[in-house]
């Protein structure tokens, strides 16, 4: 199964079980808060996700380590290197 | 066997490590690369084996290879150069059709990834006989540097989307330093068929759908020493593209 296909399956068994509470769709009669609490769902769940999201690539970003250490040890190791070839006989 | 020192089994292990090395106009990094992979290969004792695939750059990248292995041997730098750039993809197969190690590393050759990794990566897949294994920014030590706020953002909201998307077990989808087994990169090589930063996330992605298992190990990625290193509009538009395909058909 293609993860559009799971996607697909997830989305639409939700949104059943939704509908079926909302719009009491079995006649199970539910009581009327049942349905209240349910019609706005989709919506919270959908601001819930925006917001989890927006502060996990926010947090990920601010926390994103630079390098400094990296990039000073390469440039140095650059021209031991230089030298060492040339020793070798490089010809650039 | 307590008698045996135990100072120098790697080289008994029989296992050969070849790095595959695409080029194109990397005639400024390409010794560099070179100094530092047998530095590291040097100091911690694996058995080893660089091939550069050089594109016909105009630079006279492949006269400067043609150097470095009359410096460091013929046994140790392959030469495979190919008349034009014909992309990573058919590189790697090029590269592997080619390689006498049962492992096989790829990185770039611009000093964006560092050799220092290397053994790392070959502990890490000896410690839980992985079947590839992926340096990753986004975890422990991993990280970049010379990326600004906009670079960074782009890049993690990137990877957020992908790991919601395709849950793919793996943190670093766009990353190309990994070792792989050596039969495991010829499967996967074979059937992928993305350009561009999407190939090395369908390996990946690839790798997952077949059962093979994922090591991951934190790399830093210093950007572009020398040369331009480009993030446009062009390589959004394909990434999202190739993101939607693979969402589609994995």
């Amino acid at each position: 199964m293609t993860k559009l296909l799971e996607w697909l399956l997830g989305v639409s068994l939700v949104l059943s079980a939704w509908a079926v509470v909302s719009f009491d769709l079995l006649e199970l009669s539910l009581p009327q808060t049942y349905r209240e609490v349910a019609w706005p769902m989709p919506l919270y769940l959908l601001v819930t996700f925006g917001c989890y999201s927006l502060a996990t690539v926010g947090y990920r970003v601010a926390t994103f380590n630079d390098c400094d250490e990296a990039s000073a040890e390469l440039q140095g190791q650059i021209q031991e290197a230089k030298q060492d070839l040339r020793k070798k006989g490089l010809k650039i | 066997m307590a008698s045996r020192k135990t100072s120098q089994p790697k080289r008994e292990s029989g296992d050969k490590y070849s790095v595959l090395l695409p080029t194109y106009n990397e005639r400024e990094n390409l010794p560099l690369i070179v100094w530092l992979l047998v530095k590291y290969f040097g100091e911690s004792g694996y058995n080893y084996e660089i091939v550069v695939i050089d594109d016909g750059s105009p630079d006279g990248t492949q006269e400067v290879a043609q150097q470095l292995q009359k410096i460091y041997g013929e046994d140790k730098i392959l030469l495979r150069p190919r008349a034009k750039k014909l992309g990573l993809g058919t590189a790697y197969i090029h590269g592997i059709k080619h390689a006498t190690g049962n492992f096989v590393i790829i990185m770039d050759a611009d000093l964006s990834h560092h050799p220092k990794f290397i053994p790392e990566f070959i502990e890490k897949q000896k410690e839980g006989d992985y079947d590839l294994v992926s340096g990753t920014r986004y975890q422990g030590n991993g990280g970049v540097y010379g990326w600004d706020l906009r670079r960074k953002l782009i890049s993690r909201g990137a990877n957020f989307v992908t790991q919601v998307l395709l849950r793919p077990g793996a943190s670093d989808l766009t990353g190309s330093f990994r070792l792989y087994k050596k039969a495991v990169l010829e499967s996967l090589v074979e059937r992928c068929v993305s350009k561009g930063y999407v190939f090395q996330m369908e390996m990946i992605v690839r790798a997952r759908q077949l059962n093979y298992t994922i090591g991951e190990v934190p790399i830093s990625f210093v950007d572009r020493v020398y040369g331009e290193s480009k993030l446009g509009g062009n390589e959004i538009v394909s990434f999202v593209k190739g993101l939607i395909t693979l969402f589609a058909t994995t």
